[in-house]
C-alpha cells in the first residue's frame, strides 16, 4: 500500500504498540492533537491515554522520565516536537541515557527511542530548522538514524523500538508529505547499521542521508542525462554507527567521493566520512573528497538567504561536474 | 504571600490616568489588533511565511504592563511577541518588514516573526524556545542591580512555560537575589492544544509565587487598567530593591496557536464568550461612560492606526530582501563592523 513518509512513521508506531504492551508514546501534544505534524494521529484512539501520554512543555522531563521507564523494561518512544528543542534535553541524553549501561557495568539498559523532526526548508528560521544529528554522533552508547524514504522510516523505527539501546531517530520535516512509496504488507524491519546503495554507478560516489538523498538522486539523473556520467548514490541511513564497509566500498569503486548533507559543513558527519575514506581508501582516490552541505551559518528566516544557505540539486550538480572533471 | 485580587485597582488606575493617557492605551491596543489582523491577511496571501503566532485578544496584557514601565526599562517576550514589541515602541514598519523577511526589518530579515529584537526601545527579544526568555530576564536584572541602575525588567511568558525547569530556576534566584524582574505569565489557558490544567499541577498559576517568597497576583488580562495597576505596583517594588513579582494575567488568544492551527480543541462558544470580554471594547466602553464626547477622538485614533498599518505594509512590501553578502555579517562581533 502506498504511504507517505509521515504515514510510514505512524504505521510503525501503531504496529509496534500493538506488538508489545511495553511500548508507549510520550511527548507534547502527541495525544489528542496527534502531534504538531500529525505523526502520532490516531494513536490515542487506538491505545488510550495510558500509552499515549501528553506531557507539558518539559523536554528534560520527557527524556529523563523516558529513561527511568526504560530502565524498568518499558519501551518509550519519545517525541521532541521539533528537533531543535532536543538541546533542552541534552544532559539527559548524553549524560544519562548514553552512559547508563556502561556506568552500571552492564546491569541495566536503556531501550528508548527519541524522535526528532528536523531539517530546514520550511522558513522556520533559527529555532525550527536545525539538523542537530552531529551533536550526538560522537557519543558512545547512543545510536542515531536518519531515514530518507517511507520504507526506511517504517523499518528503522521498528528496529529502533526493538533495540535495547537509546536510539535517536531524526525524521526530516520536508519529507513528511512530499514523498510516497509502496510499502509491503505485514511486519518488516530495516536493520540499524547498514547503509543502502540507492543508485549504482562507476564514475563518482555521492554519500548522503536524510533530506538530501532526494536532491542527490535528482542531481545524479541530471548529469547522467546531459553527459552520461554514472553517479553512485549511497544512503547512510544510520549515522551512528557508520557503515564503514559500505563507505569504503563505494569510495574504492569510483575513486571520487562527494559527501552531501543538510547539516552544516563544519563538524558535520561528512567530516567523519571523509576521514574514514582518507585513512582507509587513500590509494583508491582519483580526486579530492568534496562536500556539499549547509553553509556555516545560522538558518536565516529570509527565504532567499535560507535557500542560499542550504544544499540543493543545482549545487550538487555543479559539484559533480567539477569533481568528475578533476 | 499571594495577594487577593484587588478589584478596585483598575478603577483607581482609571482615576489616576487622564483621558489622554487612556487614549494612548487604546491606541496601542488597536495598533496591535489591526497589525495582527493585517499579518493574518498577508500570511494568507503568501507575503509572510514560516511559523507565525498572533497576539489578537491579549493586547490588554502587553499594553497595560508596558505602559506601567519607563522607556528605559527592559522587556523580554516569547515567539508571540509582535504585540510586546509594538507596545514597547518599535515601529510598525520595522516589525512588518521583519515578518516579510526584508532587510529593513528589525533583525534585517534574518530572524522573522519569532525572533524580534529592538535594542533602541529596549525590547530584548522574543524567544522561540518555551521558557528560554526567563533566565535571560534574570541576567538583565542582575546587570541592572550590579550597575546600580534603576531599570526593571518585564518578562512575558505563557502558561506553557511553567512546566519548564527554566521557570523554577529563574524565579528561585530572582527572589533570592532580589532582582528587579517582573514575571508576567499570560495565562490564555492553552499551550498549543494542551489545557493548562493538564500541564500544571497548580492551575492558579500566581500561587507559585508563594514558594519563591515573592508577591503573586492574578489580574484580568482583558482589563488593561487592571494590568497597568498591578505592574505599576510590581515595578515600584522592583525599583526600590524589594525584588521580583509574579503576575498572572488571565487572557485569551482569539486565533489558533499559529497560522496553521485551526484550534479545533476548543469550542466556538468559549471563543464567543471571550470575544465579548474584548480588552479594546472594554476600555472604549469605559471611556465613553466617563465622557460620551470621547467617541470622536477614539474614531480618529482608529483612522490613524489604519494609516500606520497600511503604511507599514507598503513599506515592507517595497523593501528589498537582504543581499547574500549579509549572511556572514552578524555571526560574530568584530571591531570592523
Ligand atoms: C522548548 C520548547 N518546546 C516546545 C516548543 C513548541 N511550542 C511552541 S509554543 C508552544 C506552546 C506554548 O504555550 P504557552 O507558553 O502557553 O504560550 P501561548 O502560545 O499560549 O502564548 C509549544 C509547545 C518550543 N517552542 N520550545
Ligand atoms: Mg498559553
Amino acid at each position: 500500500m502506498e504511504a507517505t513518509y509521515l504515514k510510514a512513521i505512524n504505521q510503525a508506531l501503531h504496529e509496534e504498540m500493538r506488538r508489545d504492551d511495553n511500548v508507549f508514546v510520550m511527548g507534547e501534544d502527541v495525544g489528542e492533537l496527534g502531534g504538531a505534524f500529525k505523526v502520532t494521529e490516531g494513536l490515542l484512539e487506538a491505545f488510550g491515554e495510558d500509552r499515549v501520554i501528553d506531557t507539558p512543555i518539559s523536554e528534560t522531563l520527557i527524556v529523563g522520565a523516558g529513561i527511568g521507564a526504560a530502565v524498568l523494561g518499558m519501551r518509550p518512544v519519545l517525541e521532541m516536537q521539533f528537533g531543535d528543542f532536543i538541546s533542552c534535553a541534552f544532559d539527559q541524553i548524553v549524560n544519562t541515557a548514553a552512559t547508563l549501561r556502561y556506568r552500571h557495568g552492564g546491569q541495566a539498559s536503556c531501550p528508548l527511542v527519541l524522535r526528532a523532526p528536523s531539517g530546514a526548508g520550511v522558513h522556520g528560521a533559527l529555532f525550527h530548522s536545525q539538523n542537530p544529528e552531529a551533536w550526538f554522533t560522537r557519543v558512545p552508547g547512543l545510536k542515531v538514524v536518519a531515514p530518507a524514504t517511507p520504507y526506511d522510516a517504517k523499518g528503522l523505527l521498528k528496529s529502533a523500538v526493538r533495540d535495547d539501546n537509546p536510539v535517536i531517530y531524526f525524521e526530516h520535516k520536508r519529507l513528511y508529505r512530499s514523498i510516497k512509496e509502496d510499502l509491503p504488507e505485514g511486519d518488516f524491519t530495516v536493520p540499524i547499521g547498514p547503509a543502502e546503495l540507492r543508485l549504482e554507478g562507476r564514475d563518482l560516489s555521492i554519500i548522503t542521508y536524510g533530506g538530501t538523498l532526494h536532491q542527490s538522486l535528482d542531481a545524479a539523473r541530471i548529469v547522467e542525462k546531459e553527459g552520461g556520467l554514472k553517479v553512485e548514490v549511497l544512503d547512510l541511513r544510520t549515522l551512528l554507527p557508520l557503515d564503514r564497509e559500505a563507505i569504503l566500498a563505494t569510495a574504492r569503486k569510483t575513486g571520487k567521493v562527494l559527501i552531501v548533507h543538510e547539516d552544516r559543513l563544519t563538524g558535520g558527519i561528512g567530516g567523519e566520512v571523509a576521514a574514514i575514506i582518507a585513512e582507509h581508501a587513500f590509494d583508491y582516490l582519483d580526486g579530492p573528497i568534496r562536500r556539499v552541505c549547509a553553509l556555516d551559518a545560522h538558518t536565516a528566516f529570509s527565504p532567499p538567504l535560507e535557500e542560499y544557505i542550504l544544499p540543493n540539486t543545482n549545487k550538487i550538480v555543479e559539484a559533480i561536474r567539477e569533481l568528475a572533471a578533476y | 504571600m499571594a495577594l487577593e485580587r484587588d478589584k478596585h485597582a483598575a478603577e483607581r488606575a482609571r482615576l489616576t490616568l487622564g483621558e489622554g493617557e487612556l487614549g494612548e492605551l487604546y491606541r496601542r491596543m488597536v495598533l496591535i489588533r489591526r497589525f495582527e489582523d493585517k499579518v493574518a491577511e498577508m500570511y494568507s496571501r503568501g507575503k509572510i511565511t514560516g511559523f507565525c503566532h498572533l497576539y489578537a485578544g491579549e493586547e490588554g496584557v502587553a499594553v497595560g504592563a508596558i505602559y506601567a514601565l519607563y522607556d528605559k526599562d527592559y522587556v523580554v517576550s516569547t515567539y508571540r511577541e509582535h504585540g510586546h514589541c509594538l507596545a514597547k515602541g518599535a515601529s510598525a514598519r520595522s516589525v512588518m518588514a521583519e515578518l516579510f523577511g526584508k532587510v529593513t526589518g528589525l533583525s534585517r530579515g534574518h530572524g522573522g516573526s519569532m525572533h524580534l529584537f529592538d535594542q533602541t526601545v529596549r525590547f530584548m527579544g522574543g524567544y522561540a524556545i518555551v521558557g528560554g526568555g526567563l533566565p535571560l530576564a534574570v541576567g538583565l536584572g542582575l546587570s541592572c542591580q550590579y550597575k546600580e541602575e534603576p531599570e526593571v525588567v518585564c518578562c512575558f511568558f505563557g502558561d506553557g512555560a511553567l512546566p519548564q525547569g527554566a521557570f523554577h530556576e529563574s524565579l528561585n534566584i530572582a527572589s533570592l537575589w532580589k532582582l528587579p524582574v517582573i514575571f508576567i505569565c499570560e495565562n490564555n489557558f492553552y499551550g498549543m492544544g494542551t489545557m493548562v490544567q493538564n500541564a500544571v499541577s497548580q492551575e492558579e498559576l500566581y500561587h507559585f509565587a508563594e514558594s519563591y517568597k515573592m508577591p503573586g497576583v492574578r489580574v484580568d488580562g482583558q482589563d488593561v487598567l487592571e494590568v497597568y495597576a498591578a505592574v505599576t505596583e510590581a515595578a515600584t517594588r522592583a525599583r526600590e530593591g524589594d525584588g521580583p513579582s509574579l503576575i498572572e494575567a488571565v487572557t485569551y488568544r482569539y486565533r489558533g496557536h499559529s497560522m496553521s492551527d485551526p484550534a479545533e480543541y476548543r469550542s466556538k462558544r468559549e471563543e464567543r464568550i471571550w470575544q465579548e470580554r474584548d480588552p479594546i471594547k472594554n476600555l472604549r466602553r469605559r471611556m465613553m461612560q466617563a465622557n460620551p464626547g470621547a467617541e470622536a477622538r477614539l474614531e480618529t485614533i482608529d483612522r490613524e492606526v489604519s494609516e500606520v498599518i497600511d503604511d507599514a505594509v507598503r513599506f515592507a512590501d517595497e523593501s528589498p530582501e537582504p543581499g547574500l553578502e549579509e549572511l556572514g555579517k552578524y555571526v560574530y562581533s568584530s571591531e570592523q563592523e
